[in-house]
């Protein structure tokens, strides 16, 4: 199985557009595929693959459970937690499952049994299935501030298969490194504007921290100064495809139609890349 | 109330809506305000506004555990209690055992479980450094952004820190208005940019994506109670969509701002690193004008 993960600095580059073209053609051609909507904040790629959601299930995360008259009000559940997400007051413990992080300490710490691990859903999964490919999203709820747990699970989700497409999402945080730590690759998708370079350079250096060999698409090449393939010239970094600005592209995505059954040409755009990215 | 500063953040729930255009424009516009760039992991409003830093300041999030390898004893207790698969046993050898653990400083989660539980003080758990912070001048206005480390962690943090300098700076120097450039998403940075404040003006595109996120941004602004206004950017490029959207918008009791159409012009300001209303008088410029103008008229009227 080979994991490719399509991530970028900056949002709105085409991330989801390259991802679910890719996973679309590639199925296409009679090659396995999975498609993981990493984006847990902002899942999008369901809008262009309309998948059969066939199973749903809970996004749970432990947290502190308090059990009535048992604290002693000793405070090292207090002193132990790093996030502020228990407080004592007067042998009774408080939790913040908000703030929690779910690192087990304060309930390892507790000598009296007052508090256990218990669970707590801040999303879900959904699983299905869209034409031929394998698709996994994963939906932080409305309000809870943390994603990476989400984006672990759908990554455990993920089936077998020969390709499997991570949909990551934007910005180069810790929702970022969740979903591209384990990729065999990294597609970084940008748009040659000073702001979409910006964030390509802070997108490169993380992909360089975590050593995964990746390559950049540029979308919309053709509408801001040449900069930016200058700057992969320069750095050595392949660029894999350049997409054209293309009005009839921007409007079937407007309407939630894949570039690549709406105009004939990008089929074979898109069948290029996924052949060159299953090279390695 | 009691606080004289306003506080207006821009988001957008899908990325690349126009967000940062729209508030170098603000500035422009507002003639005083605050500037913040609270999209601490990409953040590109400088690139625009030409910052010139006047204090710079190292930000510490949280802590961070390394291993002291000649004090391991491999006993394994560390990856025993580590939750977040953050520690490995392939660490150098020592005087007394041939591997020794390591941790992830990127899968770290700063908990210190694993300092807490080692028995040979063998953890060390200080510190970490997340980023930076910066106070600036531009032709606008005083700035303050940040850049959060590369792969780094408490962006949240970060964001509220930025807020609260510029809350500050704008007191110190007597201006009303702080103008937030916040970042995509609805997770901890964008929770921490919106709670609290004034208003909120979403920045959305008529997409099918534009709209699921923005139905997602509205339902996180009414899980804080925070005011908020919508924008619809490059509206011309779909305008079916477009008014789908102002249609859902009114029955989410949002009210729409204003729409702007898609305009060349705005990569165009960007490479000659000026916001659009400086570029150019007509296009677009015009119709962020009067968003502008709905936007801070309901402001002042609260």
């Amino acid at each position: 199985m080979r994991k490719i993960a399509i991530a970028s600095g900056k949002g709105g580059t085409g991330k989801t557009t390259v991802a679910t073209n890719l996973a679309a053609v590639a199925s296409r051609n009679s090659i396995r595929v999975a498609y993981l909507d990493c984006d847990v904040e902002e899942p999008n790629g369901a809008l262009f693959l309309r998948p059969q959601i066939e199973e749903k299930r809970p996004v749970n995360v432990s947290v502190p459970g308090v059990l009535e008259g048992m604290c002693t009000g000793c405070g090292l559940c207090r002193e132990i937690c790093q996030y502020g997400a228990v407080a004592v007051v007067n042998k009774n413990v408080l939790v913040f499952p908000g703030l929690c992080h779910g690192c087990a300490g304060c309930w390892m710490v507790c000598q009296t049994g007052a508090l256990v691990e218990s669970m707590r859903t801040i999303g879900r999964l959904e699983m299905g299935r869209a034409d031929k490919v394998d698709f996994v999203q994963g939906i932080l709820n409305i309000g809870e501030a943390m994603s990476p747990p989400v984006i672990r699970q759908v990554k455990e989700a993920a089936v077998d298969a020969d390709l499997l497409i991570i949909d990551s999402p934007p910005g180069t945080s810790c929702p970022v490194i969740e979903s591209i730590r384990d990729a065999d690759y990294v597609v970084l998708v940008t748009e040659p504007t000073p702001f979409g370079l910006n964030d390509l350079v802070l997108a490169v250096e993380t992909v360089r921290m975590l050593a995964l060999p990746f390559g950049v698409v540029i979308n919309r090449s053709d509408t801001g100064d040449g900069q930016t393939q200058d700057y992969c010239r320069k750095q050595d970094i392949e660029i894999l495809a350049e997409i054209p600005d293309d009005r009839r592209v921007a409007e079937a995505y407007s309407r939630g139609e894949l570039a690549c059954d709406a105009v004939q040409d990008y089929s074979a755009v898109f069948a290029s890349l996924v052949e060159r990215l299953l090279k390695g | 109330m009691g606080k004289k500063q306003q506080e207006l953040v821009i988001i957008s729930g899908k990325g690349g809506t126009g967000k940062t255009s729209i508030v170098a424009s603000f500035a422009a516009l507002a003639g005083k305000c605050v500037m913040a760039d609270c999209d601490v992991d990409a953040a590109d409003l400088h690139l625009v506004l030409d910052p010139q830093v006047i204090r710079s300041e190292s930000f510490s999030g949280g802590k961070r555990a390394s291993v002291i390898t000649e004090r391991c004893t491999a006993c394994g207790t560390c990856a025993e209690v580590c939750r977040f698969d953050a520690v490995t046993f392939d660490g150098p050898p020592n005087s007394r055992v041939e591997k020794t653990f390591r941790i992830d400083p990127v899968a770290c989660e700063g908990c210190g479980v694993c300092s807490w539980f080692c028995e040979d003080d063998a953890i060390d758990f200080g510190p970490a450094v997340n980023g930076e912070w910066f106070v600036s001048e531009t032709r606008h206005g005083p700035m303050v952004h940040a850049r959060l480390g590369i792969a780094e962690e408490n962006s949240g943090k970060l964001v509220s820190l930025v807020r609260k300098e510029a809350m500050n700076l704008a007191e110190e120097r007597g201006i009303g208005l702080v103008v937030i450039d916040g970042s995509p998403g609805i997770g901890c940075p964008v929770i921490a940019s919106i709670t609290g404040a004034d208003m909120v003006l979403v920045v959305t595109e008529p997409t099918v994506s534009g709209l699921h996120d923005l139905l997602r941004v509205a339902d996180l602004t009414r899980h804080f109670a925070t005011p908020a206004m919508v924008c619809i950017n490059k509206w011309d490029l779909n305008p079916q969509v477009a008014s789908e959207i102002e249609e859902q918008a009114c029955k989410q009791g949002l009210r729409i701002a204003g729409k702007v159409r898609y305009d060349r012009a705005v990569t165009k300001a960007q490479i000659n690193r000026l916001s659009v209303v400086e570029y150019q008088d007509n296009g677009c410029s015009g119709d962020i004008r009067s968003v502008w103008e709905s936007v801070s008229s309901l402001m002042q009227s609260t």
